[in-house]
């Protein structure tokens, strides 16, 4: 079991190690008497042919039947603790599933990034799912269990960190062909640190400081670009693909699938189809100086 | 292991006296066209049972390879052996396959064979629905398959969620395929399910009243019953489905007022039940294996037929589970956990039903045995772990991760499949009339049981580590690589151990020895059939006096008794006793079918009816709609004189 840092899947846990108690006790007295029956066998003339009855009646039902009411009663627990954050939530975050990446929404503070999900440590969040294509299922192993995101029906629920950290979370309801690479990253920080952050994600992108930004910048503005990605401050509109305003802070690549350095990026850019095959985007066929140029505009938008 | 190899007699003396009086005369009666045309034509329910069993083998064949290559794929992290396209037509296929091309129809082949002889009559209640519902069951199957070659296999995974399978998402023929290749393959089922309950309560022998029913024959009544239930639900599916993507209806699309999650309850209300479908018969040959292996009855009887059908009914009521992610009110999650709890209680008393047989019993050592209890240690382990998705939160965390794999692999192969070999292995002389190897069969088990382990354990590991399922590669560091390493490993020495059982049995068809009437001094009435049985199985039909009627002495008797009979030898053609439902009293001598190409020729219009489906070419499909009706509509003219059935004297 990977090791709990929120409340949600700290029941989880505790939940595992008292299933997997009872479960383990189980089986071993199954398994046992299975393979005990076959090692001790009784002579021939001792073969029992009648009864047993009573014996399938106790082990078989009424045992199991108490055991049961009693997993039920945990359930029952598990599903209240699911229901209810301990403390009202401050901050909310709107996360919107697409083919093959994650959209994130501060509603409140107006803040628009992808794949990367910022949250001040050991307070609940409200979590609000929904999706532009199929159905995808929001799961951080470390943190929550899984929440799906299902067409014209928006799920709500809440998590709660308790340590600042980088947790990784992954689509769990199968979506086509990128499935196994649509990650995200749940960042926990102090309050004071995430407020500074989304303080800084609400400016618009940074205005090119070099010569080669500002090709770079004209270059995203006029070629395709432009047409599926945003970036606040600029021409660029699109809402096809993540809004990339500060993509330049992001710690990875094509939703969790590469870390976010200079090199990837412009692997990314000149054609993806070969790192994430199938994903939407096409292949760019920019001029060398060109892709260095968008490139370095964009690493530069922090 | 002393008594394992025991070989008891040769042929059972009452059978041989019965056989000495109508034998001859039945054999003429019931002689049978050989050949490519005697293939086509027979309506014999042994010959089509034996192809059921050796087409949903080499579909299992199959969907192994598909899952060897998946298993190659994920042994490494980020492995480049197949292609993402590649790999969802493998899993998806590989689902699909194994729970509606292998593990139903290879059900359905012990049940076509044995569930006539263990109710002591002469063939299926409808000999020619049974031949048709092969026929449709094999084409249906090549449908299926043969997409892959094409790359146009079901990529949306066995349950084919919507959106992402409505045309939008998945615009190839993939799932046109899934939707037209199910909806023809439940046409067969259906009709095999009638053909197996109206057998089961029509057709058995005097003196079987429900008390001494075998619990194989309860489970696939049951089993039965339930595809009649559940079926509609998944067919309504996949008809909704296929005319979304095809003629631009609205069912599942949200622009239009079509719901999502509307395809997820259709297809659980099926998908649930359906778990049990393919688990209950392998139960049953559980419960057939037990008692003949403990030389004892089976404990309990009442109960464990009482837990069979309660199953049957309770499994209606669970399906919520699969979808405790989706989101629904507090209210139902509860009322499912609940549910999903109950179901474990009927198979908590099968479970000691069996255990408290053995140790009343002596254990005697086969490789059908040991096949039996492998099958309660790996189904108590797929068991507990399905209680735990009770608890509501911890589903949440585990569902689509590996640990679910894990789990329904252990309840599916654990359940289903090492009953299935122990059924092969113990009913393998009645139908090849051929012993197999006892020390090649012990090697086989060790093989399969090993890999089984080693290949799905591990998977508990990687999904409570965070790995979800139907991803094709993963990145490393995550500490997936070491269990998929070993599940990669696993899978191949259970590849190994189905190569190796397959020399098994090809061994003993060849040079195997001859195989008595009752090698394990078994307790049901197949064993009194020749190895391999007559055309006409039992020359004389007898009478039933216990559960065990091998064990009781006067069951037997009654065979040699009635053999001047003619309402028991029935030797004048193709007859069939038919008694009433619950205390078998004759009521009918009935006719039954000679062997006819109507079968064939109806499934191979009904084939040609489903390609013209999936190409688009409409006319065609109208017109091989018509002609099979037409010949369907032939099927059922009565003849006066053939068709009448005769007055039984005892009445």
């Amino acid at each position: 079991m990977v090791a709990p840092d929120g409340p949600k899947s700290r029941f989880v846990t505790n939940a595992w190690w008292i299933l997997t108690g009872v479960a383990a006790f189980v089986c071993i007295v199954v398994i046992a008497l299975a393979v005990g029956a076959m090692l001790f066998r009784r002579r021939p003339k001792r073969v029992d042919t009648e009864g047993g009855q009573r014996q399938v009646v106790v082990f078989g039902l009424l045992i199991p039947a108490v055991v049961l009411a009693a997993t039920f009663a945990l359930s029952v627990t598990g599903i209240a603790v699911n229901a209810n954050p301990p403390s009202p939530d401050r901050v909310t975050v709107d996360v919107i599933g697409h083919q093959w990446w994650w959209g994130v929404k501060y509603p409140d503070a107006g803040v628009v990034t992808a794949n990367e999900i910022h949250v001040p440590t050991g307070e609940p969040v409200r979590l609000r799912l929904t999706t532009g294509d199929v159905i995808h299922s929001f799961w951080v192993p470390q943190i929550m269990p899984k929440m799906d995101l299902i067409p014209n029906r928006p799920n709500t629920t809440w998590f709660s960190v308790d340590r600042s950290g980088v947790y990784r979370g992954q689509c769990a309801e199968y979506c086509g062909l990128e499935h196994a690479h649509m990650a995200f990253e749940v960042i926990a920080q102090p309050r004071a640190e995430f407020e500074k952050w989304l303080h800084r994600e609400q400016q618009t992108a940074a205005t090119p400081s070099t010569a080669e930004q500002q090709r770079g910048l004209s270059v995203f503005e006029s070629s395709s670009c432009a047409t599926c990605h945003t970036i606040r401050g600029t021409t660029a509109h699109g809402h096809v693909g993540p809004d990339l305003t500060h993509v330049g802070s992001r710690d990875k690549l094509a939703a969790g699938t590469i870390p976010n350095t200079f090199g990837n990026m412009a692997g990314w850019v000149a054609n993806s189809q070969a790192i994430k095959p199938g994903n939407k985007m096409p292949p760019q066929s920019l001029s060398p100086d060109d892709l260095r140029a968008v490139v370095t505009y964009l690493q530069s938008l922090e | 292991m002393t008594a394992a190899t025991t070989v008891t007699g040769g042929v059972i003396p009452e059978r041989r006296v019965a056989e000495s009086a109508v034998g001859e005369i039945l054999d003429e009666v019931w002689e049978e066209e050989p050949g490519l045309i005697g293939w086509i034509t027979t309506v014999n329910h042994k010959r089509i049972g034996r192809r059921y069993l050796v087409t949903a083998g080499f579909f299992f064949m199959l969907a192994g390879i598909n899952a060897l290559v998946m298993r190659t794929q994920l042994g490494t992290p980020n492995n480049t052996l197949v292609s993402p396209e590649l790999y969802d037509q493998l899993f998806s296929l590989h689902g699909v396959a194994m729970i509606f091309f292998f593990a139903t129809p290879f059900n359905a082949g012990f049940g076509n064979f044995f569930l006539p002889l263990m109710i002591g009559t002469r063939d299926m209640a409808f000999p020619r629905m049974n031949a048709v519902s092969y026929f449709l069951f094999l084409f249906s199957g090549l449908f299926m398959f043969s997409s892959l070659p094409f790359g146009l296999a079901p990529d949306g995974g066995w349950f084919a969620y919507v959106p992402l399978t409505g045309v939008k998402y998945l615009p190839g023929l993939n799932l046109d395929v899934y939707t037209l290749g199910l909806l023809f393959l439940a046409v067969s089922t259906t009709v095999g399910s009638i053909n197996f309950i109206v057998t089961a309560l029509k057709m058995r022998a005097p003196g079987m009243t429900l008390n001494r029913v075998p619990i194989y024959v309860w489970t696939v009544v049951t089993q039965s019953f339930m595809l009649i239930f559940a079926l509609p639900s998944l067919d309504l599916a996949n008809a909704m489905l296929f005319l979304d993507r095809r003629f631009g209806t609205n069912f599942f699309d949200i622009k239009h007022g079509g719901d999502a999650i509307l395809w997820q309850h259709l297809f659980w209300i099926f998908g649930h039940p359906d778990v049990y479908i393919i688990v209950l018969p392998a139960m049953g040959i559980i419960s057939t294996v037990i008692p003949t292996f403990s030389r004892r009855p089976i404990t309990a009887y009442p109960l464990v037929v009482l837990a069979t059908v309660a199953t049957g009914i309770i499994s209606f009521g669970v399906w919520v589970h699969h979808m405790f992610a989706v989101g629904l009110s507090q209210v139902s999650e509860s009322f499912f956990a609940a549910a999903t709890l109950t179901i474990s209680i009927p198979a908590g008393v099968q479970m000691f039903a069996w255990l408290v047989t053995m140790w009343k019993g002596r254990v005697v050592i086969t490789t059908a045995m040991l096949y039996a209890v492998s099958f309660i240690v790996a189904f108590v382990i797929g068991g507990v772990t399905g209680v735990m998705f009770a608890v509501v939160p911890f589903d949440q965390q585990v569902t689509d991760s590996y640990f679910v794999v894990a789990h329904f692999h252990y309840v599916l192969f654990g359940g289903a499949v090492l009953p299935m070999l122990a059924g092969l292995f113990y009913w393998w002389p009645k139908m090849t009339g051929r012993m197999t190897s006892h020390k090649g069969g012990i090697v086989s088990f060790i093989l399969v049981f090993t890999g089984f382990n080693v290949t799905f354990f591990p998977m508990h590991f990687a999904g409570m580590l965070g790995m979800p399922r139907r991803v094709y590669t993963y990145p490393s560091g995550l500490g997936w690589d070491i269990p998929n390493l070993i599940s990669t490993i696993g899978a191949f020495i259970l590849a190994a151990g189905f190569l190796w059982t397959f020399f098994v049995f090809a061994q003993s068809l060849l040079s195997g020895p001859r195989a008595p009437d009752d090698p394990w001094g078994a307790n049901t009435l197949e064993w009194v059939t020749g190895s391999p049985p007559k055309p006409y199985n039992f020359p004389v039909i007898p009478t039933v006096h216990s559960l065990n009627p091998l064990w009781d002495g006067k069951s037997l008797a009654s065979m040699e008794e009635h053999r001047h009979d003619y309402n028991r030898t029935m030797t004048s053609t193709h007859l069939a006793l038919r008694t009433s439902e619950l205390d078998t009293r004759v009521e009918k001598i009935m006719p039954m079918p000679e062997e006819t190409p109507v079968p064939f020729a109806t499934a191979v219009l009904l084939t040609a009816f489903f390609i013209s489906m999936l190409v688009g070419a409409y006319h065609a499909a109208e017109v091989s709609f018509g002609l099979c009706l037409a010949v369907v509509a032939f099927w059922l003219w009565r003849r006066p004189g053939i068709d009448e059935p005769e007055e039984a004297e005892e009445l």
